[in-house]
């Protein structure tokens, strides 16, 4: 069964029409080709096709597109427009956290909402007492980041990436 | 997956009517686990009624001092809400012990309560699983059972369920609010979920075309000094091996009030009834909290791998109601 819906991806407005079984995912990347989104597990467990979907994080391989109809989908790509690299990406270049890159863009996303959540003062599981944390210590850093696997295992430089990406956000 | 049609709700009367009138039809709320049901060939649903944009995802407050928190409302910000953190901390910690903060922007309260066993064998639809085909068997029951139930358990299943927040509401003594064709009604948390019997495609009490409108906290003291405790194999992203919900207070050295939920230990979270019965009016001390978790977990039944659970069961409650009395939560 059809559906014709309408998605903001990376600012700009795309119309389509699609099976109704097509997850948010295969939308971006089969319908729109759109293709900074990344297939890991399709299941919700590994995190590679993370986007900010209005503007929080997400996985896309468990969402109907039909479902995010007038949704706005910012991806990895779309943090960069015109080429120039978003400070948490110069931030994964500058810190090698990477090795195959295939897990970087939703890395990437997951750290922007990541961090977006902590400076709205959301707790994690590891938070003290659920208050709003002060800063984000590397604990903190690898529990919000959790959903997010690299099977290369550059999670250590991955955790530096987002600690440079946060001094640099203090001091602008 | 098998072909649907999609609709989307715009008001939840008519929601109802429309799942209720079609055998095969479902809700559709965050979709983190029906979209992955459908996908592995669990779930074949004809007819998805998405209800993720009714006004259902406000956290109100109640005339008697609890609060009403919408079927919508994600699992984030729940967990995030002041007040959620402050009277009930037990909540957002089960909250936060869950999934991944993708998902838990995605899952909803509705959703959540209503997500199934992650029992390798009901997701694997080339084996026999009563809850997945009826009759077909249980390949846990001699098969690999090491995440599998030591409370509650019958003959045509063995599973667990994955919730993290149904335990700490069941510990809360929660109301589930549904709405049907007949109109609203309510559920305890306790007894919304079910143990298999002999159903065990039943997970819960809610009927075909049922609508989760709402959950609500009632005001409980006792719930401000509560704490969420999950082991698992995982130091995150992992489903609890057992987790204890509890909250506790004690008075010039013997226990005032008392709620206890475990998760991993049976097909419901299963509210520690026993073990509060043991505890209130007696001394905090160590032998009261060991004999309390003895008194739970008396008719447990271990299976082959997993008879290291009633030592964890045991321990992780003593050590929980240890950390509680002494003020930390």
């Amino acid at each position: 069964m059809k559906a014709s819906i309408t998605l903001r991806v990376d600012g700009e407005q795309r119309s389509l029409t699609l099976d109704t079984r097509t997850t948010l995912l295969d939308a971006l990347r089969e319908h729109l080709g759109v293709t900074a989104a990344k297939k890991g597990c399709d299941h919700g467990q590994c995190g590679a096709c993370t986007v900010l979907l209005d503007g929080r994080r997400v996985t896309t391989c468990l969402s109907l597109a039909v479902a995010c109809d007038g949704t706005s989908v910012t991806t990895a790509e779309g943090l960069a427009p015109g080429g120039t690299l978003h400070p948490l990406q110069q931030a994964f270049l500058e810190q090698d956290a990477l090795q195959c890159g295939y897990c970087t863009p939703g890395q990437i996303c997951s750290a922007l909402g990541m961090l977006d959540e902590a400076q709205a003062g959301h707790p994690s599981f590891v938070t003290e007492g659920l208050a709003a944390p002060a800063e984000l210590s590397d604990e903190e850093i690898r529990e919000r980041m959790s959903g997010n696997l690299c099977r290369c295992g550059a999670y250590v430089n991955i955790v530096a990436a987002i600690r440079q990406a946060i001094a640099e956000r203090a001091t602008p | 997956m098998t072909p649907f049609a999609y609709e989307r709700a715009t008001d939840a009367s008519s929601a109802v009517a429309r799942v209720a009138a079609h055998p095969n039809a479902v809700f559709l709320g965050g979709g983190t686990n029906l979209v992955d049901h459908m996908k592995l060939g669990i779930a074949h649903p004809q007819l998805l009624v998405d209800v993720t944009r009714l006004p259902f995802s406000k956290i109100e407050s109640l005339p008697d001092g609890g609060i009403r928190v919408g079927a919508g409302v994600r699992n984030s910000d729940l967990a995030a809400d002041r007040t959620v953190r402050e009277r009930y901390p037990v909540l957002s910690q089960a909250l936060l012990g869950g999934a991944s903060g993708q998902l838990r922007n995605l899952a909803t309260t509705a959703g959540n309560l209503l997500q199934r066993t992650r029992c390798a064998y009901f997701q694997d639809v080339t084996v026999p699983c009563n809850k997945r085909t009826p009759g077909s068997g249980c390949s846990a029951i001699d098969g690999h059972n090491r995440d599998h139930a030591i409370l509650g358990a019958s003959d045509q299943c063995v599973a667990v369920h994955p919730s993290d927040m149904a335990v700490a509401l069941a510990a809360l003594d929660a109301t589930v609010v549904v709405l049907g064709r007949q109109g609203e009604r309510r559920i305890s948390a306790v007894d919304f979920h079910r143990l298999p019997g002999d159903a065990a495609q039943r997970d819960s009490m809610l009927e075909h075309g049922e609508l989760i409108v709402a959950v609500e906290l009632p005001a409980l003291p006792v719930a401000a000094h509560s704490v969420y405790y999950k082991v698992r194999d995982r130091a995150s992203y992992a489903f609890a091996l057992v987790s204890v919900a509890a909250a506790l207070e004690v008075r010039s050295g013997r226990v005032h009030d008392v709620r206890i939920a475990f998760g991993g230990v049976a097909h419901k979270p299963w509210r520690a009834r026993r073990a509060e019965a043991a505890l209130r009016g007696a001394p905090a001390t160590e032998e009261v909290y060991g004999r309390a978790a003895d008194a739970e977990l008396a008719d447990a039944k271990v299976l082959k791998h997993n008879a290291f659970k009633i030592p964890l069961a045991r321990n992780t409650l003593r050590m929980v109601l240890r950390q509680l009395a002494q003020g930390g939560r």
